[in-house]
């Protein structure tokens, strides 16, 4: 049919370095998700603070996140920076770009988060004569993880599908840019290309196996 | 005023790269939803033998980079000697890309027509297809519009990864101005604001009908 000869095996040979690869594929989804997560509470919180400039930095930050292309975010920190003295390698400028669409992404599902936790809880907990911050922390925190879990995994599965974006600011380190390397060398693009989509995708199925896991184990009652 | 060397052939070269964008979005969000509205039904009320391959298939695209499918795809073209234009196979991976959301999104909006809904019209005499135009499809939009509108930015906003494959849109024609006028900044701005423009008052519209759609009320 095809008149073409398929070579899987120096794919599956090539198949412990885009393993490697895989690894700094998952360090940069969690370190964009760990960051993300941190900075979008913050804006969060901004956005229902009555301070008017905080409020407008936050949208700013959340409109222009979810409404330009990762892409485009990834090439702001690569070649925007630049321009003002800021020179962010490949990999720094991948993960600035991902942790921005977090933060922006993560920051809407936790305020519907915080508006769904009703204020009486608070202040029951100011009541009961815990400080401002131990009442986040103890009674508000924990019951905005439940609310939001199910949108931050997918959040997880999204950073790590956008980890594929670094090839195009030239990152030769993560799962894409590792198979990108051999297909230059080989031309063998469909294979390789292939064997990384099969990895990429056992990694999204184990993120959102153990993610339903946890939310079992942990949300019984 | 700000010092440029950006000309106003420049501005428009983009703004063909963003009509490109749009006509890539418009295709595959049109091809996408047909095929998801099928999909979705499919996956609502279907056979156990079909849903099951269907929704692991689905499940793929949700799962693999869209970058990899397009180059997987435009390889896949190649070696298969079908010689088909790369606006083809963007076209086609988007389109694919969007009926696999396109299908979850319609399933939730047909299940969340209740049971004795449809029921109540089979029994007032209403025939299989005018109960799923005249009662499940009005009731299911309200649920599925907001997030198809969601989908639909999104799909526009993931159609910036074509430039792999060689078409040039908004984000690939700003970097080829960048390249010559080495004023990336600027330049990446115009196109963000270009994206922003887009983007940003149809969300709002979304938001809306999400908010006065809401099931509560």
């Amino acid at each position: 049919m095809f008149n073409y000869t398929f070579h899987w095996r120096p794919a599956l040979r090539a198949l412990p370095q885009m393993l490697e690869g895989a690894l700094v594929t998952i360090e940069i989804a969690v370190l964009s998700i760990i960051l993300g997560a941190a900075i979008a509470i913050a804006l969060a919180l901004a956005s229902g603070s009555p301070n008017r400039l905080l409020r407008g930095a936050a949208a700013t930050w959340v409109e222009t996140a979810r409404n330009t292309p990762a892409l485009f975010q990834i090439y702001m920190a690569y070649f925007g920076l630049g321009s003002i003295g800021i020179f962010l390698d490949s990999y720094l400028a991948l993960l600035a770009g991902i942790t921005f669409n977090n933060a922006g992404y993560l920051a809407e599902t936790f305020r519907g988060g915080l508006r769904a936790i009703p204020s009486t809880q608070t202040r029951a907990g100011r009541s009961l004569g815990l400080g401002a911050l131990a009442t986040f922390r103890l009674i508000v925190l924990p019951q905005l993880f439940r609310i939001v879990f199910y949108p931050m995994s997918n959040q997880i599965v999204w950073a790590i599908l956008m980890t594929s974006l670094g090839v195009i600011v030239g990152l030769n380190t993560d799962l894409t840019g590792v198979t990108q390397e051999l297909n230059v060398r080989t031309f063998r693009t469909f294979e390789y290309f292939a064997l990384a989509a099969v990895i990429y995708y056992f990694i999204t199925k184990l993120v959102t196996g153990s993610a339903r896991l946890a939310a079992w184990r942990l949300f019984k009652y | 005023m700000i010092e440029t060397s950006m000309t106003w052939n420049d501005l428009l070269f983009m703004l063909q790269g963003a009509g490109k964008t749009l006509l890539i979005t418009l295709w595959a969000v049109a091809g996408g939803t047909l095929l998801g509205t099928g999909f979705g039904l499919v996956r609502a009320a279907g056979p156990l033998w079909i849903t099951l391959p269907l929704a692991f298939f689905l499940d793929i695209l949700r799962s693999v980079p869209l970058l990899i499918q397009f180059i997987l795809a435009n390889s896949f073209q190649a070696i298969a000697g079908l010689g088909a234009p790369p606006f083809l196979v963007a076209c086609t991976v988007l389109g694919l890309y969007t009926a696999a959301y396109c299908t979850e999104i319609v399933r939730g909006g047909v299940l969340a027509v209740p049971q004795t809904t449809r029921r109540a019209a089979r029994s007032l005499g209403l025939t299989y297809t005018q109960d799923l135009t005249n009662i499940v499809f009005p009731l299911a939009l309200r649920v599925a519009l907001p997030s198809w509108i969601g989908l639909t930015l999104g799909v526009m906003k993931d159609s910036a990864l074509v430039l792999w494959i060689g078409i040039i849109e908004l984000l690939r024609s700003s970097q080829i101005i960048v390249t010559r006028i080495q004023e990336p900044l600027f330049v990446l701005m115009i196109a963000g604001l270009i994206y922003f423009l887009i983007s940003f008052p149809i969300s709002r519209i979304g938001a809306h009908l999400e908010r006065k759609w809401r099931e509560d009320d």
